[in-house]
């Protein structure tokens, strides 16, 4: 399997957010401002790595050797719960301001689909554990390079006369859809 | 509050995807047609009103620290239940709502009914919150998969309307899932704001 093939499927053509709808929540959760996006994109690529290795690991020697494959839903997402309550800590001490700005969407990481989706993209696809932390790692880029993009685009918003029922919300999703059109130009790629 | 208030707020009010913009992952990924908006709602469904019970039961045997992995694994007992179930009986339906099963596990939407709702209340409104929730996202996805069904392939529940010459097939395709949500959340609140 080509490397270079993995990472543009993940980054562009299959980009996470705007083909594959995962990780929706902090996309339009947390796109106001360039800045926190930034920082939401560090912790949600920081937790899909591991999340990956971790669940990978589990998979291949534990789950597949006792034949326990239909636990794979519970022992994932209780993975994911414990790696998040870590970064969580580990962020408190580290960086307050960071810990500050991503509120309540840190704990939420636990219920962004994007993690779980990739884990268990992972394994569907048979990937070996390189291949895997390629994947992950190209992933959490999609998913930066779409939620950066969209949350420069929501600061312009901001400042635009929008026709008073499209406030918000509607907005931003139209403006989604459009950044979703773009992004279908690259389809074909690979 | 009224049990049939409490029952109807998940529909209009309080809905989940239009309003509280909950859930919003499967939402657009398996709207595609309508079918597969009211599958996915409905599993969805049976998932929020289990969990919803069963919280409520244990809630005062769950420490207060613990009670989020607690509430996970009791919703991904039954997402897991749904999974095994879709694919022994419905194997096509569970192919085309693929990847979106096991993730109804991290639906905020369950979660948040569990520990916004089901922690705080009895078992019969738990119960009632539950169904209503469940049925208003169900209404939700079936709204927006038969609109995206209609504009981009001619079609509602696989009946044509009219030509396939005439669609405009963006809307099946994940642009028109963000478009078509728009514009429907700004209809709801017009609605609202009434």
């Amino acid at each position: 399997m080509n490397y270079l093939v993995i990472v543009i499927g993940a980054v562009l053509v299959n980009n996470i957010v705007l083909m594959q709808f995962l990780g929706i929540c902090p996309f339009l959760g947390v796109s106001k401002k360039v800045s926190t996006g930034i920082g939401m994109t560090g912790a949600v690529a920081f937790v899909m790595i591991l999340a990956t290795i971790v669940t990978y690991l589990i998979q291949h020697y534990i789950l597949n050797r006792f034949g326990l494959a239909f636990l794979q839903t519970i022992a994932f997402i209780l993975v994911i719960a414990s790696l998040v309550q870590m970064v969580e800590i580990i962020l408190k001490k580290v960086s307050p301001p960071l810990y500050q700005a991503l509120g309540i969407f840190l704990p939420l990481i636990t219920t962004n689909c994007a993690i779980l989706g990739v884990a268990i993209l992972t394994i569907q696809k048979d990937f070996n554990l390189i291949e895997g932390v390629v994947f992950a790692i190209s992933h959490a880029i999609g998913f930066g390079l779409a939620l950066i993009l969209f949350a420069g685009i929501r600061e312009h918003l901001d400042l635009q006369n929008v026709p008073k029922g499209l406030k918000g919300t509607p907005i931003a999703l139209i403006a989604a859809g459009i950044l979703a059109m773009a992004f279908m130009g690259f389809s074909g790629l690979v | 509050m009224s049990q049939l208030k409490n029952f109807s707020k998940g529909f209009i009010k309080e809905n989940p995807v239009f309003v509280l913009l909950l859930g919003m992952c499967p939402t657009l990924g398996v709207t595609s047609s309508a079918i597969n908006g009211l599958g996915m709602g409905l599993a969805t469904t049976f998932v929020l009103l289990m969990s919803n019970i069963v919280v409520s039961i244990v809630k005062g045997a769950i420490p207060d620290k613990v009670r989020i992995p607690a509430f996970i694994v009791i919703i991904a007992t039954f997402v897991t239940i749904v999974e095994l179930t879709m694919q022994a009986y419905l194997p096509s339906l569970f192919k085309s709502l693929g990847l979106f099963i096991p993730l109804i596990v991290v639906n905020c939407l369950v979660l948040g009914r569990a520990e916004a709702f089901a922690s705080k209340n009895n078992l019969i409104s738990s119960m009632i919150d539950g169904l209503g929730m469940g049925l208003g996202f169900t209404f939700a996805l079936v709204l927006l998969g038969g609109f995206r069904e209609i504009l981009g392939a001619g079609k509602i529940f696989d009946i044509t309307i009219y030509s396939e010459n005439y669609v405009t097939l963006l809307f099946v395709l994940s642009p028109g899932a963000f478009i078509v949500l728009g514009y429907l959340i700004a209809l709801i609140n017009r609605i609202k704001t009434k």
